[in-house]
Order: structure tokens, then sequence, then C-alpha cells
């Protein structure tokens, strides 16, 4: 049991420098995602399925999603705003 | 400030914090060796108390429940946050309208294997989000998880390309009373402790028998309610960011 803690434990090390070292933030998320996961995992074989089922919902499916639908929602003002010419004129949230 | 300065401030107090950070894990208790009483007492009594296996569904919903109406709360709010700064103005749509089009709209429809998988997967979700709910007090689970798994049904038609279907399942009257209820059902039916009990979220109703569904007293009810508020607040948040998308697809097809 120590044994797969362990190897989880540095798994969870290992994803999470990942997700900060990466640079693009697209990649970035998709890390994020898998460091999720991961750390849900690790709450489950420390024997908290509760907070293990709240982890990868909330860290591997919802953050990285509104990561997701924020970068493209940044992507699409800005090529407005490149395609329109002057930027005032690309009003946004 | 250069970048050399930065990094040897970093590298000096990094090693600060690291010393005094290693002091402190000295201090803690041995991995897996809990100390504290109050988990113990839970887990000793809650079954017996309360007729309920989970006992961490029985603190967020009973012995704690206030902290999670606090909770729902902040979802709550966070929604409105969200869709309040996501709104399109009045004039702000018809300047959209002209210059939608740029290359980002232009996404091409999923193909026949995405469309499959994610509308396969939408009705066993939707009856796994809806177990997760109502079984939280038997199992892991309850209110929260199961209402983003409930939420994922309708972004999992999204992704299949049924943007018709998604804005009807989204649709804003439906899910903001769902919302509405939920928060408010969660509110509400804390007076009942008030009126039947003596406190505030108090657990009033009958409590049945221990293992069945309907056992655990206010415990499911408020699962039901938060449930019901966190998958419709996560619809509305998914439906104001990608509204503008949609509106634009749509007019393409249509």
């Amino acid at each position: 049991m120590a044994f797969i803690q362990v190897t989880i434990l540095i798994f969870v090390g290992i994803t999470g420098t990942a997700v900060v070292v990466t640079r693009n933030p697209i990649h970035q998320v998709i890390g994020l995602s898998f460091y999720g996961i991961i750390l849900g995992l690790f709450f489950f074989i420390l024997q908290a399925p509760d907070v293990a089922l709240s982890q990868i919902t909330i860290g591997a499916v919802v953050l990285p999603l509104m990561f997701m639908l924020a970068l493209a929602k940044i992507r699409r003002q800005e090529q407005r705003k490149s395609s329109s010419g002057h930027p005032e004129s690309a009003r946004g949230a | 400030m250069t970048i050399t300065t930065r990094k040897r401030l970093f590298v000096m107090f990094g090693a600060a914090l690291l010393a005094i950070f290693m002091l402190a894990v000295r201090e803690l208790p041995e991995f897996g060796h809990y100390r504290g009483p109050y988990g113990d007492v839970l887990n000793r009594e809650t079954v017996y108390e309360r007729h309920v296996t989970d006992v961490v569904s029985a603190v967020n919903f009973d012995w704690r429940g206030i902290d999670t109406l606090g909770e729902e709360s902040i979802l709550f709010l966070s929604v409105v946050g969200t869709i309040v700064l996501l709104r399109t103005g009045d004039g702000e749509t018809e300047h959209k309208d002209e210059q939608g089009t740029t290359s980002n709209d232009d996404i091409p429809l999923p193909s026949e294997a995405t469309r499959v998988a994610s509308l396969g997967l939408v009705g066993p979700l939707v009856v796994f989000g809806l177990y997760i709910v109502t079984h939280g007090h038997l199992t892991p689970g309850g209110g929260f998880q199961g209402g983003v798994v409930l939420a994922t049904a309708p972004l999992l038609v999204y992704v299949a390309g049924d943007l018709k279907t998604f804005k009807r399942i989204a649709n804003h009257e439906f899910v903001e009373i769902t919302e509405a209820l939920g928060i408010g059902g969660y509110l509400s039916s804390g007076f009942l402790g008030m009126v039947l009990g003596s406190a505030y979220l108090r657990n009033v109703l009958p409590l049945g028998t221990t293992g069945h569904l309907f056992s655990g007293g206010t415990i499911l009810v408020l699962n039901v309610f938060t449930g019901a508020a966190v998958a419709a607040g996560m619809v509305s948040i998914l439906y104001a960011f990608l509204e503008h998308t949609i509106e634009v697809r749509l007019r393409r097809k249509g």
C-alpha cells in the first residue's frame, strides 16, 4: 500500500511541476486536467473517495473547461481586433 | 528589477521558506496517524445518530449544513458574476453580427465517431449523475459531485455539434428556474428545522432505515437541492461562454 501511495505522490509532483513549467496556455490546461486526475487518484488511494470524486469533477473537468472557454473567448476577441483594424471598435466583455 | 536580481532574491527567500517549512513538517503527526478526536467521534456516532453510511455527507449536509449553504451561495454568486461579465449589451450584439465571421467561428462539424461517442454517453451520464446526487448519504458523492456530472451531459451534446438541442437544454428560463429552486430550496428547507425542531437546518425529517435510499432525513433533500443548483449553475456558465459561437453557427446553417 505504501508503495502505491509513494508512486502516486511522485506522479503528483511530476505532473504538478509539468503544469508550472509548460508555457503554452492550451498545453498547460491539458496538463492541468491530467494533474487533476492524478491528484484525484491520490485522494482515492488515501481512502477519501468523497474528496477524490470532487477533485475529479472539479479539478479534471470543470477547471480546465473554464480555462479552455476563457482562452477561446480571448482568442476570438483578439482575432476580431486584428481584423477590424482599430482596436477601440472591438468592444468585448 | 533585472532577472538576475530576481533570481537571487528567489533563491534567498526560497531557502528561508524551505527551512521554516521543514521545521513545520517535523512537528506534524506521522503520515496516516490521525490524532484529533472529532473524526473518531463522528465515525463512531454518525451511523447510529443519523442512519447514514457516508459520514462525509452527514458532516456536509447535517452537522455542518450551514457551511454548505455558504459554499452554495459562493457558487451561486460566481455563476451570477460570470454571466454578468460575459453578457453582451444591446449595442454590442449588432456590432458582433457584422464582424462575427472570424475564422474561429467556422469550426467544421465534429466527425461521426465523436458524435456517436458523445451522444451515446449522454444517457448513462444523466443516470449516473442522478445516482450520485440521490445516493450521497449512502455512498461517496452527493449534490456537488452529481450536479457537475449532470452538467457534463449538455456539454457532450454541444461537443457532438447538436447546437439546436444544446440551446433547447440550456434554455435560459428552465436553467434559471432550476438554479433558483435549488438555492431557494436549500435555504427554505433550513426553516423546517426551526419550525419543527429547534435550530436552522436541524435534521427533523424521519431518519428511516440505515442503508435504504429514503433515510438520513434532510440530508437527501438538501443533496437534491444542491444537485439542481450546481447542475443549473454549470450549464448557465457554459451557455454564457458559448452563446456567441452558437448563435453564429446556427445562423450559418439555417
